[in-house]
């Protein structure tokens, strides 16, 4: 099925998010949508996938003009998307998730569920899916729930698949294997768009590669090209895909951990037994696959977790069992993964969020009355000093981007003086241009001699910044090994391999571009 | 960084494979010296005769008769062996298997039925009765719990079964009055909770107010209006306005002569009847059908439903209007079965037990169906105990549903998890 858009353009009121996107998928290709987030590949998709209407454009079928008034319309036109955040029920099963909408019925309206999980199995078997029908679809992995959702599509005869940021959920095994699986849907004549913003990825898998910048199509390009050709398209300026910094000097291991274990509500230990020092001046990068205790260890840390025992010691003084102001004010500085839910008030002003943690510090309250004057002129220095694009520091904090609003977070933090930096996830949904800034100023914070911890799922994020790397899996650190280990090595310790196997491993097949 | 461990041990090996919660020992303990003091030392020497059927039934049972020491002591003790066992399996660090509460459970209420019932002046109980009249009582609670089911499991949060109900009852007496016909005062009941349900439905869902705020306010705004046509209308008049006709019972040969259940299942009027069939239709559909399968999509991620083609809100909409016809239905109960004739504010709380009942049943109707049942029978104890005279204050019996109700929703069986997208409007985009 050929699938084309002509001059699709979507406003949301005064904001442009597509600016006549023109876009061909041709039988048998991937094709790669690349471009920053926010740049409006998420939203094209939306047009497609009939989740919004166009404002302007056409979309064709095999020559044919069509109009999607909903997801169903655009299902039995032969699209299928698997959505970033995946849109299955995790209470049913994967049977009722695939039959959902697309119910096959005995008298009555009662559910042929038999049918349906015959149908899992044959695509199950074809692609080699290995997924089981009755499972529930919570306790799958992600990996497994991904091809739930593309079974999903498959089961309502798809000729078209989009993967909206397929990878970004995945470990580098994962990975390879949906690039598999991608190989044998084009071999199929299905078509795929491919929606990315890591290049490597795009890079390997494509036939064709359309960049899209602030809602534009801004070129095409061969999967040959360079990435610093690639991104520099897609940021629109050339940038420096590698971080200039200099080798750690560390000093004294001030910070300490010793048998950190922390349970959850239903008794599993979500981090368990971890052992670990930071030194002054070097940064240590936990690594890992989303859900693998990352969130508990830096939350223990801040004493935002209950069920914590072992030791946590900072400069010699112990932190556990402390309360987070106390940590705070022990010259702890953190960075929440989720920075609209943890990082800010969103309905606060800039200069407001800007002082969250310390207002009630001599320089900015004075008895029960705030000092509204100090707190505007912290703001505007921070706003000056970290380039926080925002129209005055009295707007909410809500209104700025996700790039501006991580620098906001990370004024806040960096502006005191720190023992432990802690970063999780610190460049997440932010765009190229900031996320070299806010790197920059990480390892500035370094080579002050702050010990610094960075917990990251981006493979790249944790090379460019550790100078020790350690790989969190299923609460344990399957090693801690130096920041200039192969990508190869960390992706074979994030699936749970301990670091000596997987170095000896990657030693023994060299190769392997992923 | 030489100095670097790699440390991936196990900390200091206390054992413990999940965090110990002391909550389930420390209750079942604190219950059972309870039952120590009260049902076992405290038992009265008499025996306690629990009648199985009445005389001229077509098949007669011979009564039970048991002594209320014997069951007070057996049952005491076997309940703080389980609560021992409780406390070694918790101090171990292992988790107490599910059977030891619900077994504890059972022990309780028979302890405390025959020592209630054996200190009283006449100790001597129709069992049959006092389970017929639990399941009488159970049926307006039935009804709102389906209400709540077929809200909530779309996402929407129906705190307005009591004004439903509520107006189903007025609704039901005045057009029967008028009417003189009984299943005419049926319909009137279901378009009238409908009538509630189409408010909740455009406001929760057409106009995103906040679902609680709006059933409280609608609650309210049904007491108000039922009191005041009552007393401006009804009361003035009421040979004309408030005198239905009741519903016949209905009686099935040969099976209501069935001993205990044949009464329960076989000798109801049609609301009666009505209700069972719903619960079994109501399970059936939710869990086997297009319909249920929608249903509950839309009520634990709308967006993946809409995805998919499915439409959240209009399918929320028809599920609100369709638990207005449930719990209207339901409401016909107080004044075409119970009694004959509208009193204000007659519902009393019963549609909060509801909502309590399907907190209690887990969303599930089956489970919402033996929660009222549980509840109806609470009720029905009290009133029977209260005839019996016991030496339990008559105002601690009438608090028995509610305590109970009050442990149930506390989450003493087990954690309950509400629809995922439950009192949370849907907004596209």
């Amino acid at each position: 099925m050929k699938l084309e858009l002509i001059g699709i353009t979507k406003r949301f009121g005064s904001l442009v998010a597509n600016d006549h996107i023109d876009l061909v998928v041709e039988p048998g290709q991937v094709h790669s949508l690349l471009g920053e987030n926010g740049a409006g590949k998420s939203t094209l998709m939306n047009v497609l996938y009939g989740l919004y209407d166009p404002s302007e454009g056409e979309i064709r079928v095999d020559d044919e003009p069509v109009v999607f008034k909903g997801p169903a319309d655009a299902m039995a036109a032969g699209i299928g998307m698997v959505h970033q955040h995946f849109m299955l029920v995790p209470v049913f099963t994967v049977a009722e998730n695939v039959a959902l909408g697309n119910e096959t019925t005995k008298a009555g309206g009662l559910l042929n569920l038999a049918r349906t999980r015959e149908r899992i199995r044959e695509i199950s078997d074809q692609y080699g899916f290995a997924v089981d029908p009755d499972a529930v679809v919570e306790d799958l992995p992600v990996g497994v729930q991904q091809r739930v959702e593309i079974i999903k599509a498959l089961v309502r005869d798809a000729e078209v698949l989009i993967l909206d940021e397929p990878t970004a959920v995945l470990t580098p095994r994962e990975t390879d294997e949906l690039l598999g699986i991608m190989g044998q849907l084009t071999a199929d004549g299905k078509s795929i768009v491919f929606i990315s913003h890591k290049l490597r990825e795009v890079k390997a898998v494509s036939d064709v590669i359309t960049v899209i910048r602030r809602g534009k199509v801004v070129g095409t390009a061969e999967p040959s090209a360079s990435t610093t050709e690639l991104a520099s398209l897609m940021v629109g300026r050339s940038v420096s895909l590698t971080l200039d910094k200099a080798p750690a000097t560390p000093g004294e291991a001030s910070f300490r951990v010793r048998d950190l274990v922390v349970q959850a509500a239903n008794g599993q230990r979500v981090v368990d037994g971890l052992s670990f020092d930071v030194s002054q001046g070097e940064i240590l990068a936990v690594a890992g696959v989303q859900g693998n205790g990352q969130t508990e260890l830096t939350e223990a840390i801040l004493g935002l977790q209950d069920h914590v025992s072992g030791s946590i010691t900072l400069d010699g003084v112990e932190l556990v069992g402390r309360s987070v102001k106390d940590i705070i004010r022990a010259g702890v500085g953190f960075v929440p993964e989720d920075r609209s839910v943890e990082g800010l008030v969103g309905s606060f002003t800039v200069a407001e969020n800007l002082v969250l943690n310390r207002y009630d510090d001599a320089a900015f309250a004075r008895g029960l009355s705030m000092s509204p004057a100090a707190i505007r002129k912290n703001a505007e220095e921070k706003i000056e000093e970290f380039d926080i694009r925002t129209q005055s520091a009295s707007s909410a904090a809500g209104t700025l981007s996700g790039g501006n609003q991580q620098k906001v977070v990370m004024a806040r933090e960096l502006s005191r003086p720190l023992k432990l930096f802690i970063a999780s996830q610190p460049t997440r949904g932010v765009d190229v241009g900031s996320i070299e800034f806010l790197h920059r100023r990480i390892v500035a914070e370094r080579d002050g001699g702050t010990p610094v911890i960075i917990v990251s799922t981006e493979l790249d994020e944790v090379l460019e910044l550790a100078d020790r790397i350690a790989v969190l899996y299923r609460g344990r650190f399957m090693g801690i090994v130096p920041g200039t280990v192969s990508r190869d090595v960390l992706g074979l310790m994030m699936a749970g391999m301990p670091a000596d196997e997987a170095l000896a491993q990657a030693h023994d097949v060299q190769g392997g571009d992923l | 960084m030489s100095t670097a461990t790699t440390t991936t041990a196990t900390g200091t090996g206390t054992g413990t494979s999940g965090v110990r919660s002391w909550k389930n020992p420390i209750i079942l303990s604190v219950v059972a010296l309870f039952c120590l003091v009260v049902f076992a030392l405290g038992a009265p020497g008499n025996s306690v005769t629990f009648r199985l059927s009445e005389a001229d039934d077509a098949i007669v049972l011979p009564s039970l008769v048991v002594s209320a020491p014997i069951i007070g002591w057996v049952c005491t003790l076997v309940m703080l062996a389980l609560a021992v066992l409780a406390v070694v399996r918790t101090r171990a660090g292992v988790r107490t298997p599910t059977w030891v509460p619900a077994v504890f459970a059972v022990l309780f209420f028979i302890a405390f039925l025959t020592w209630v019932v054996g200190s009283a002046r006449t100790p001597n109980v129709a069992l049959y009765g006092l389970l017929a009249g639990s399941v009488t009582l159970a049926v307006p609670l039935i009804f709102g719990s389906l209400s709540g089911v077929l809200c909530e499991r779309s996402g929407v949060v129906n705190i307005a079964i009591e004004g439903q109900l509520l107006f189903g009852a007025f609704a039901a007496a005045v057009a029967a009055s008028l009417s003189g016909s009984a299943f005419v005062g049926l319909v009137a009941a279901a378009a009238a909770g409908v009538l509630v349900s189409l408010v909740l439905a455009v406001f929760s869902i057409r106009y995103v107010v906040n679902q609680v705020i709006v059933g409280v306010v609608l609650n309210v705004l049904v007491s108000g209006l039922t009191g005041f046509l009552f007393s401006a209308v009804l009361s003035e008049d009421s040979q004309r306005w408030n005198s239905p006709p009741r519903l016949p019972v209905i009686r099935i040969p040969f099976l209501a002569d069935i001993p205990i259940i044949g009464p329960i299942l076989f000798e109801q009027t049609i609301v009666g009847y009505l209700m069972y069939v719903a619960v079994a239709v109501v399970y059936v559909a939710l869990y086997h059908s297009r319909w249920g399968l929608r249903t509950r999509a839309v009520g634990e991620h709308p967006k993946a439903a809409d995805t998919l083609g499915v439409n959240v809100n209009r399918r929320r909409f028809v599920n609100v209007l369709l638990a207005g016809v449930v719990a209207g239905v339901g409401g016909s109960f107080f004044t075409l079965v119970a009694v004959s004739g509208f009193g204000k504010d007659m519902t009393a709380g019963q549609g909060y037990i509801a909502l309590a009942a399907l907190i209690f049943g887990r969303w599930n109707p089956i489970g919402a169906f033996f929660a009222a049942l549980l509840f109806g029978f609470a009720t029905n104890l009290s009133n029977v105990l209260s005839l019996l005279g016991t030496p339990v204050p008559d105002q601690f019996l009438r608090m028995l549903p509610y305590v109970v109700t009050v442990f149930a929703v506390a989450g003493l069986v087990g954690r309950s998890r509400a629809p995922g997208a439950s009192g949370i409007p849907y907004i596209k985009g």
